[in-house]
């Protein structure tokens, strides 16, 4: 029996597990780039706009940090420069996902066992693992360039920039094969990989921020760091600009040594065990988890402080990219006078600061749900039943992730204010009173965030079956509607669907009372009926 | 008034009859044996009883009140083990046993560190590094060291090894000496045998037996092997005797309890050389519920005799009984 004995039924396997999950991937991934494509034509029709855009994402360091090099003005260039990071991101974590569901994740929950015991080589379950992600990232690459392709961009810049989104898929399927090994828990194999995510997002970052500009001020030549990273390679690829093919030989020499190192640490370490030993924790609790509040508080505080860390760069980034527009006023005289027919530099920063605080609003939104679907989870899990055997109420322990996830969104909104604040203040100067100012922006939009987190409480306590799903509908809708709702430019009743369509766009628009109050009664009816329904149903796993 | 009172219990799950018309009644002090196949219902009657579900019909007493309205009061009185023990991945042993001692209003510092070592179980492993075992001594460690007068136990051993049972029986044994109740269900026999008082048997979500196991024994029947020194004849024309295997000079019989006496002075005319008698263990009276054939009542007519008052008049009584 060879070590891959069972390959190609595991793989059958995979692909039926996983049927729904790839082929969101599959027609999702290249149609979120051709909406993309397709909107950015419009924006940067014109020579100039383009112009203007190269010459930004080469001399703005915000914008080298995000989107990494520009090769050329041509429009795919544009495309290929400003999907990168949100396309990159998607399939870096979509592929170490997948490999960890079906490596790690199998072993943990005991399937890994079963599965071992039949007539299965040691590399079997690994291996259709990476059949499987590696080729459904060959094949969205494909529908990537196809979609290019299709929203009108030259065939071989296209594939190019499809081929620079796939590398990135395989080498995180790389990067997650071996985390997966690493750690003992699934949990702990994202961590890791997303880890490795960071730091190579940090690399590219350093090394894109280093580079020298070409002499026409268009596009820069990448430092060192960036070839350490595989999002770096991406940008060294070229696409639509003089495309390096070779490349390519780069992610795929990180799969070789990785699906290696992964085999050999398989032969070496027991079947359910992770190389990196698990820690320990107290042998005693502390005093103040012994509660329901102060449990949903311990539980839910990890998580809450990577949304913080998280928020708050990201905060801070878009805070300094608020002198970019001095800048760009001062060295365009196309952008300063589009600029001042939206009515002047101040009223545009004041626009895009509630621009970005309504993406934060909604960010933070994706909290209020991952958080409070935590009370349904432990019930699905079967934790909630020990505990409601015990003297604790229904309405005291929902009431406890309810009360922690609105304490925590609260946090949430304030950190992204404040640090957007902090970024933009110390760019222009009075650091202090932009972060009040826009602390408290960023609490207006809090009124939303409750209605969406009595939305979920209804869900939970009413229809508890479909809540997961329902819940993070709900969230994309929201996002939808915000995001698309006036590009499509739909009918106004529509978008009131959304709370966070009626939250005052501040700091662009002043303050009105009245729609803050009616969201914030409506989240209170939402919250009620939830408790009542949650109150008098079954507990249902 | 016992600890548990439940009459006529009906719990429907869409369109399946979890429950259908279950009896259960458990008086203080005892230990009361709760057993049944998988799916018979009775994880969801322990569900009803720590209202974590609702009953369609039927009555439910705990400790005299309402499980579902008075949950909250009533869950102070007692600790319950689940059969399937889900504990939070990242948090240790010893975090999960303290924070149910704490809802649940208080447990003995001392008595936890003293199970604690009984059990062998380590306090700062986290809890998704355990085995299931392990999973269930946290259970059952923060289950005992609380102050409580009624033990909820759903099979609560089934990860368990041997000598983990037997500690297990023991700290039993003691809540049960200090005068606590306990409802324990189990697939167990061995284990029930060893510490319950009395037991209910269910099937398809209705009781089918309750009582003591001495009760339960007279309803089946006792198992005889004899040799004799004179072949052996006329055995099946003795009433409540079904012959399992008869030879000249021996045979394995059974026999209902009230003609073991008359199998007796039959045997005895053909000088009896050996004779074993063994009661029915909770095992065989388990089969005779759930062993072929639908109708557990048919099951207990021995074949070629004629039915005698005996099982009608036990269950007639038991009926009486509740």
């Amino acid at each position: 029996m060879s070590a891959l004995t069972g390959t190609g039924s595991l793989t059958r396997l995979v692909l039926r597990r996983d049927r729904v999950m790839l082929g969101l991937w599959l027609l999702g991934l290249p149609l979120l780039a051709a909406s993309l494509a397709v909107s950015m034509a419009d924006i940067y029709g014109g020579d100039q706009e383009r112009i203007g855009y190269a010459t930004t994402a080469t001399s703005s360091l915000v914008a080298r940090v995000f989107n990494g090099p520009i090769h050329g003005t041509s429009l795919g260039a544009v495309v290929a420069t400003e999907s990168f990071l949100t396309l990159a991101v998607l399939t870096a974590l979509l592929s170490t996902f997948a490999v960890v569901r079906h490596t790690r994740q199998n072993e943990e929950t005991g399937r890994a066992e079963l599965l071992g015991s039949s007539v299965l080589g040691r590399h079997a379950l690994l291996t259709a693992a990476l059949l499987v992600v590696v080729g459904a990232n060959l094949l969205a690459a494909v529908g990537l360039a196809v979609a290019l392709v299709a929203a009108g961009l030259p065939v071989t810049g296209s594939v190019a920039a499809a081929a620079a989104i796939g590398a990135i898929g395989v080498s995180f399927t790389a990067v997650a094969a071996v985390t997966a090994q690493l750690a003992g828990t699934s949990r702990g194999a994202n961590a890791l990989a997303a880890a490795a995510l960071g730091a190579a997002f940090a690399l590219r970052a350093l090394g894109d921020v280093l580079g020298d500009a070409n002499p026409d001020g268009i596009g820069f030549t990448s430092a060192w760091p960036s070839w350490l990273s595989p999002m770096g390679w991406s940008g060294q690829l070229r696409p639509f600009g003089d495309e390096r093919w070779w490349v390519l030989l780069l992610p795929a020499g990180l799969l070789a040594v990785a699906v290696a190192v992964a085999y050999r640490l398989t032969d070496r370490r027991d079947l359910g065990a992770g190389l990196l030993a698990e820690r320990r924790g107290p042998a005693v609790a502390a005093t103040r988890m012994l509660s329901p509040v102060g449990l949903a508080w311990h539980l839910h505080r990890g998580t809450l402080l990577g949304w913080v860390v998280g928020i708050g760069l990201v905060g801070f980034a878009m805070g300094v990219a608020v002198d970019e527009f001095d800048d760009l006023i001062a060295e365009n005289a196309a952008a300063a006078e589009m600029i001042n027919q939206f009515g002047g530099g101040d009223v545009l920063v004041d626009a895009y600061l509630s621009a970005m605080l309504a993406i934060f609003a909604l960010t933070v939104g994706a909290y209020v749900v991952q958080a409070l679907l935590r009370a349904r989870t432990e019930e699905t899990d079967g934790i909630l039943e020990a505990v409601l055997a015990t003297s604790v109420n229904r309405i005291t322990w929902l009431g406890g992730h309810l009360l922690t996830t609105v304490l925590g969104a609260t946090g949430l909104v304030l950190v992204g204010g404040i640090s957007t604040g902090l970024g933009e203040g110390l760019a222009t100067g009075d650091p202090v009173g932009r972060m009040l100012a826009l602390a408290g922006a960023a609490l207006v939009r809090l009124p939303a965030l409750l209605v969406l987190a009595g939305v979920v409480v209804l869900l939970i306590g009413l229809l508890p079956r479909a809540a997961v799903p329902l819940s993070w509908a709900a969230l994309l809708l929201f996002l939808l509607l915000g995001q698309l709702g006036t590009v499509l430019d739909l009918p106004q009743r529509v978008l009131d669907l959304s709370p966070f369509t009626h939250v005052p766009a501040v700091p662009a628009t002043d303050v009105t009372a009245l729609p803050l109050v009616v969201l914030t009664t409506v989240a209170a009816v939402l919250v009620t009926a939830g408790l009542a329904g949650y109150r008098r149903r079954d507990l249902t796993t | 008034m016992g600890v548990i009172s439940v009459s006529e219990l009906v719990k429907t799950f869409g369109g399946t009859r979890a429950l259908d018309g279950l009896d259960l009644r458990v008086e203080a002090g005892e230990v009361h044996g709760f057993l049944g196949p998988n799916g018979a219902g009775k994880s969801t009657t322990i569900r009803i009883l720590l209202g974590l579900l609702r009953h369609d019909s039927g009555t439910v007493r705990l400790f005299d009140a309402d499980p579902w309205r008075d949950a909250v009061s009533l869950h102070r009185r007692l600790a319950y083990v689940p059969g399937d023990v889900n504990l939070w991945p990242n948090l240790s042993g010893g975090e999960a046993i303290d924070l149910f001692g704490a809802l649940r209003g208080g447990l003995d510092r001392n008595r936890r560190d003293a199970l604690l070592r009984r059990f062998e179980l380590d306090p700062t492993k986290k809890c998704r590094a355990y085995s299931k075992g392990n999973r269930q001594k946290v259970a059952i460690v923060a289950a005992l060291a609380a102050d409580v007068e009624l033990l909820v136990l759903d099979e609560p051993t089934s990860g368990l090894d041997p000598l983990m049972e037997s500690v297990f029986q023991d700290e039993v044994r003691r809540f049960s000496r200090a005068g606590g109740t306990v409802l324990l269900s189990s697939h167990v026999l061995a284990e029930v045998e060893a510490l319950c008082d009395r037991v209910s048997i269910i099937r398809e979500g209705r009781t089918v037996e309750s009582g003591t196991l001495t009760e339960l024994r007279h309803l089946t029947r006792t198992s005889v092997t004899v040799e004799t020194e004179r072949p052996l004849t006329g055995l099946d024309r003795l009433p409540g005797v079904n012959p399992v295997e008869v030879g000249d000079h021996h045979a394995h019989l059974e026999v209902e309890p009230q003609h073991l006496a008359a199998l007796l002075s039959h045997l005895l005319s053909f000088g009896v050389r050996a004779l074993t008698s063994t009661p029915p263990t909770l095992e065989e009276l388990f089969l005779r519920h759930y062993g072929p054939g639908p109708d557990p009542a048919a099951t207990s007519t021995p074949v070629g005799a004629v039915a005698p008052a005996g099982p009608a008049g036990a269950t007639a009584d038991r009926r009486g009984d509740r």
